[in-house]
């Protein structure tokens, strides 16, 4: 469906300062309360490495020493030493990794754990931004980048260097000419590492993002398989599916190839500055300048020191990639996140609902756009209900959403009791103000917990009159009554049964005002006719907006406004607006004001 | 009756797969997915093979160069000397390119494997039931296709050139040991045991941990994209505090696996270190006694003690590659268990043609049909019914009734539990899923639009319509204006700037999406429930025209619907309880005469 290539990560544009350890730096934070930890990984695999370059200068001894003198006394103590040396060295390499196994995957939760945390409290309109797989993907594969970039390349860029640093150190006391040439590729090594860096960093960047884009092309085909399998159209799907999997293909090609050249020039490189260095060492030899046991000293460690410069190629590769992990990781973090209440709320005075002045667009909206909402002033009383009705797309939905603070206005007040809603903190707000959405959503848990979700502490006998107040009484049959698990997890139920039971947890906590949004669309006439007798007893003792498309739901009202245009365009009771107001006419009979001017 | 603590401490990490997984399905799969690539498996291997013969000469160039080089200099003949320095530079040169090629190819072959896997689990993942998808979870599936799938990226990214450049070298190293000397190369080879044994140790132990860790991840991205995909009833319902601890909970069962799986590697990594060690120690002794018998050369145990230090060096290796194999093989087990469910609704092995269309849609008949769920729970007691080609059915009755269930068995999105349905006289199971899906569309009421333009939602229905089409489609079901008024148009992106889309309007979508695809049977099934009155009798006007020369289903709870049918059905605890056309049961007693004088009530 979608064949142009445009990132679908509303990240903001790299800052131009980015650089790779600018971005690990950041995530310092969380590496703080392990950082003994890791400073021991560290030192334990630094004394381990060590080990690799004390090993041949043993052997070196062994060899010009006991060996070449045929002295076999001497022999046992430096075996000894050889001993001691390979046991520490295994001791100290599996303590490195027992030091951080448990602290790692303790920081990889906790980031995990704040980055959900994080998405649960970020407004609505940054979800309706940001597409559900980009975010997963950072919640998953990001972080375990994160993690394993904490587990090795970074011990290992520490370790590797000193020992790199060691090692050439060595080299050059053994002897300074052998040593000139084995540091013979280190300039150039530097300079490619350097180029190879940026790009391979934005390639890495890429392949991340059209991962997550991946995921949401998967989420969505799951998410709407009916209609897929409605039309027969699994096969469209699968083509964008894999047009968007090929695409990933071709930027992870790009990775190998760029990450082929880096081995090549970082494998290749030294063996040459290595075969030098054994020739002109043979020639020394030969002429008496140098053992033979330091030769066999110098490349054998030249030859330990193989690992540590190969594995550059490798930390490189992956340090970039966790840097680019780091940058999607905190770009989601980074985000502002809604300045809560200002808590200086004043008394409830017993108002009821008031919009004054409201308007709103939604932050994304195109600029030449008309504003959605444009200037409502809409009171609704104190026990009143309040049924909002208006055409099919006039922003119903949209305003009920405004109370609960789900997006805020874009200009006026809103108040409850008198009290701007934007000085009362969200969760205090959303305690008072119970909404049902027209798309019922349950969660993967118990009947139970989804409805008193609406009013945790609430006894039996409430969650028991919210049931029967939807008519919800189908739970009974359900296997394990109340206790049934519903949801993604659990029992799959019906729109009808969703949605009543999205009404008995917007009732259940007897709220103080009560937000339905075309509460009773799913519902057959019989329940529904059942379900509005019970309702207009808990609508006698609350403060209530309905969005309502049909007569019989308005009737549940006191009085009636209609939404025009993003105004509101009157207000009244029922028989006054069929009286006064023709666009009322219209939408609760269907007929058009003109047709009922020819009918006359 | 448990209280709602004891529920909610039930264990959620469960992953709730009834699929079976066959012993070695992770390995079939596995060499499935190679198959195709085998030329390239070779050609991969034959590099690394020379490129290891290439650097792994190195040391053995030393040895020459000390016990030939040396002496053939001092007695001022620098030709040895010269030939093994070119043949290091050559190994050199020759291990650098085979390492950029190997690179290369194997980038290109674990692409395509990766390219094939995701493709066939998000082929399969389509192809399954619906009856699957409600019990299996989106958030498992999607679990499947990506961190599964990044299990075994891991492992052909590294693990495969680990393994490959482990062996070969191992085996190298082994042969010119035994070349050099064959007294301390058996010594050194029989180090193989203790290592062997290391290796199934750790295996038998971090196979259970990864396991553990595929599910505990997957219980980790079910959490996590419900609370994403239900985000508003989560803040307004202020669910934050009790979904964290939800995810705590799993978030940290993740992370205990994770380190489990890395104390096994630890505790893999020190033990045979330390047999390496004490191994190669016992060699020098033994070396150091040969020399002085003068039974072996002083340049051949130098070279010996290189060798055999390498020899240990891919423990790490070998670790890593356990490590990532053992982590794919879980996954892989894994996404061979959703492969290997086979779909409820099997395509047809012999498959019969629909006779041509008559342009006045198609008859269809239920003869003996049963339907009854897994758990043995009867929703449908068997009956007969025969829909004639052109009409219009309405089908109502309370919620639970059992309307939805017989519009999707006729849609097949289930099959009957006993009986046969059939379509012009050809049963629904004899169809190829293109065939059945030109012959019968089913609108639901749930109206999920996926990501594009409106245009292309709507061309869902039938792929490569012309815009034309598109915007007749919306246009005879009322949604042509409120489409062509959102910024761009048709080509407005749902997901984007502007694009919301009210549920009223997405089931207009829906709607001309239906009407596009131009079915001969076409089912309703409550699909006008979010529509306005004005809406809703638009459509109604519309489908009168849209109806006709179609045979169609209509389940709806607006008895409104029911006016424009032929004939109408009452449902009631899965059984037709009234059917007969509109005028006849309005003005009858039955239970539709209730309803409808009901509705009439409800109206103005």
């Amino acid at each position: 469906m979608d064949e142009n290539q445009n990132p679908r990560s509303p990240a903001p544009a790299v800052a131009p300062t980015r650089s790779t350890v600018r971005s690990l730096l950041r995530l310092r934070t969380y590496a703080r309360p392990i950082r003994w930890y890791l400073t021991g990984s560290v030192a334990s695999a630094m004394v381990a490495s060590s080990t690799v370059l004390v090993v041949p200068l043993v052997l070196g001894r062994i060899v010009d020493g006991p060996i070449a003198h045929h002295d076999l006394g001497a022999l046992w103590p430096l075996v000894a030493l050889l001993l001691v040396l390979g046991l520490a060295e295994a001791g100290l390499f599996g303590l490195r990794r027992v030091l951080v196994a448990r602290p790692l995957s303790r920081v990889e939760a906790t980031m995990r754990g704040d980055l959900y945390g994080k998405l649960q409290r970020l407004p609505v309109s940054f979800h309706d931004r940001w597409p559900s797989g980009q975010l997963l993907s950072r919640a998953t594969s990001d972080m375990y980048t994160l993690r394993l970039f904490l587990a090795f390349p970074l011990v290992f860029l520490v370790v590797n260097s000193l020992m790199f640093l060691a090692g050439t150190a060595l080299m050059f006391a053994l002897d300074w000419r052998l040593g000139l040439i084995a540091m013979g590729p280190a300039v150039p090594l530097i300079v490619l590492c350097h180029y190879f860096e940026s790009r391979y960093s934005s390639a890495a960047r890429t392949a991340q993002d059209q991962n997550g884009d991946l995921a949401t092309v998967l989420e969505e085909s799951v998410l709407g398989i009916r209609i897929l399998k409605s039309f027969g159209r699994q096969r469209t799907m699968a083509q964008r599916f894999g047009a968007q999997a090929e695409r990933l293909r071709g930027t992870e090609l790009h990775k190998a190839r760029m990450l082929a050249n880096l081995w090549a020039v970082i494998v290749g490189l030294p063996e040459v500055a290595l075969g030098c260095s054994l020739a002109v060492g043979a020639v020394l030899v030969a002429h008496d300048e140098m053992t033979a046991g330091t030769l066999v000293a110098f490349l054998s460690t030249a030859l330990a020191l193989r690992w540590p410069v190969e594995s550059m190629g490798w930390l490189l590769a992956y340090s970039n990639e966790a840097g680019t992990a780091a940058d999607r990781f905190f770009e989601v973090m980074d985000t502002p996140e809604e300045e809560d209440g200002h808590g200086t709320a004043a008394e409830p005075n017993g108002d009821g609902i008031r919009f004054t002045g409201v308007r709103f667009r939604y932050p994304d909206a195109p600029a030449d756009s008309p504003d959605l909402l444009q200037g409502i002033d809409l009171h609704i009383r104190r026990g009143e209900t309040m049924a909002l009705v208006g055409a099919t797309g006039s922003g119903k939905t949209t305003l009920t959403a405004l109370i609960p603070r789900l997006y805020d206005a874009t200009e006026g007040t809103i108040t409850v009791d008198g009290r701007d809603i934007r000085t009362l903190s969200r969760a205090r707000l959303r305690e008072v103000v119970a909404v049902a959405f027209e798309e019922p959503t349950l969660f993967s848990a118990t009947v139970r917990e989804n409805v008193l979700m609406g009013a945790p502490d609430a006894p039996q006998a409430a969650l028991d009159r919210a049931l029967s107040t939807a008519q919800a009484g189908f739970v009974q049959q359900l296997p394990h009554g109340v206790d049934t698990e519903v949801g993604e997890q659990g029992l799959s139920l019906s729109g009808g049964q969703r949605q009543r039971l999205a009404l008995a947890r917007a009732v259940v906590g007897d709220p103080e005002f009560l937000v339905l949004d075309d509460p009773l669309s799913a519902l057959d006439v019989h329940t529904e006719a059942l379900v509005e007798q019970a309702l207009r007893e808990v609508l006698g003792t609350t403060t209530a907006l309905v969005v309502a498309h049909r007569p019989s739901t308005v009737m549940l009202a006191d009085r009636v406004a209609v939404l025009d245009e993003g105004r509101i365009l009157a207000v009244g009771t029922h028989h006054d607006l069929l009286e006064s107001c023709p666009a009322y006419r219209e939408l609760m009979s269907g007929h058009s004001a003109l047709e009922e001017s020819v009918a006359r | 009756m448990t209280t709602a603590t004891a529920v909610l401490e039930e264990p959620t990490t469960a992953d709730g797969e009834d699929i079976p997984v066959p012993p070695g399905a992770a390995r079939v799969l596995l060499r499935s997915l190679l198959g195709p690539h085998r030329r390239r498996v070779i050609v991969a291997m034959l590099m690394i093979l020379v490129q290891q013969a290439a650097l792994q000469s190195g040391p053995l160039l030393v040895a020459v160069a000390i016990d030939r080089g040396i002496p053939a200099l001092r007695h001022h003949d620098s030709g040895p000397l010269i030939a093994v320095t070119a043949g290091y530079l050559g190994c050199a040169a020759l291990s650098t390119l085979l390492q950029r090629s190997f690179i290369r190819v194997t980038g290109l072959l674990n692409q395509d494997i990766l390219l094939e896997l995701r493709t066939r689990i998000f082929r399969h993942a389509q192809l399954l039931g619906l009856d699957f998808h409600e019990r299996y979870t989106s958030g498992r599936i999607i679990s499947r296709a990506t961190s599964d799938v990044d299990a075994l990226r891991e492992l052909l990214n590294e693990g495969l050139q680990e393994l490959l450049s482990v062996v070969l070298s191992v085996f190298y190293i082994a042969v010119i040991l035994l070349v050099m000397d064959w007294r301390l190369g058996l010594i050194s080879l029989a180090s193989f045991l203790p290592m062997y044994l290391l290796v199934r140790m750790f295996r038998r132990r971090s196979g259970r941990v990864y396991r553990r860790g595929r599910t505990a991840v997957a219980s980790v991205i079910v959490r996590f994209t419900e609370t994403m995909n239900g985000i508003r009833p989560v803040q307004a319902f202020r669910r934050e505090a009790a979904n964290t601890a939800a995810f705590d909970e799993v978030n940290r069962q993740y992370a205990v696996s994770n380190a489990d799986g890395l104390l096994e590697m630890a505790r893999y990594v020190a033990f045979s270190r330390a047999a390496a060690n004490v191994w190669i120690t016992g060699v020098v002794l033994v070396g150091a006694y040969l020399v002085t018998d003068g039974s072996l050369e002083l340049g051949i145990l130098t070279g010996f003690v290189l060798y055999l230090r390498r020899l240990y060096d891919p423990i790490d290796q070998l670790a890593m590659f356990l490590n990532s194999y053992q982590s794919a093989h879980a996954a892989l087990e894994k996404i061979a268990g959703l492969l290997a469910h086979q779909p409820s609704i099997a395509e047809p092995t012999t498959p019969v043609a629909l006779p041509a269309a008559t342009g006045k849609g198609r008859e269809v008949v239920f003869d003996d049909v049963r339907f009854a769920y897994r758990t043995g729970k009867e929703v449908l007691p068997p009956f007969d019914l025969v829909l004639a080609s052109g009409r219009t059915t309405a089908v109502v009755g309370a919620t639970g009734a059992g309307k939805s269930t017989l519009a999707k068995l006729l849609a097949r999105f289930y099959d009957p539990t006993s009986g046969r349905i059939t379509l012009d006289g050809v049963d629904l199971r004899d169809l190829t899923g293109a065939e059945l899906r030109r012959g019968v569309v089913m609108v639901t009421q749930e109206s999920f639009l996926f990501s594009g333009t409106v245009a292309e939602n709507i061309a869902i229905g039938r792929p490569g319509a012309s815009r034309a089409e598109v915007e007749e489609a919306a246009r005879a079901i009322g949604a042509y204006e409120f489409i062509a008024a959102l910024p761009d148009g048709f080509d407005t992106d749902v997901r984007k700037r502007g694009g919301r889309i009210s549920a009223g309007q997405r089931q207009l979508v829906a709607f001309a999406r239906a009407l596009l695809a131009d079915p001969a049977v076409l089912i309703l099934d409550e699909a006008t429930s979010s529509l306005d009155i004005p809406g809703e009798q638009a459509v109604q006007r519309a489908m009168q025209t849209v109806l006709s020369g179609r045979t169609a289903v209509i389940i709806a709870h607006r008895l409104s619907t029911v006016e424009i049918a032929d004939r109408v059905l009452v449902m009631e605890s899965g059984r037709i309880v009234e059917d007969g056309t509109p005028a006849d049961l309005i003005t009858g007693t039955g239970r539709f005469a209730t309803l409808h004088t009901a509705w009439r009530e409800s109206l103005v």
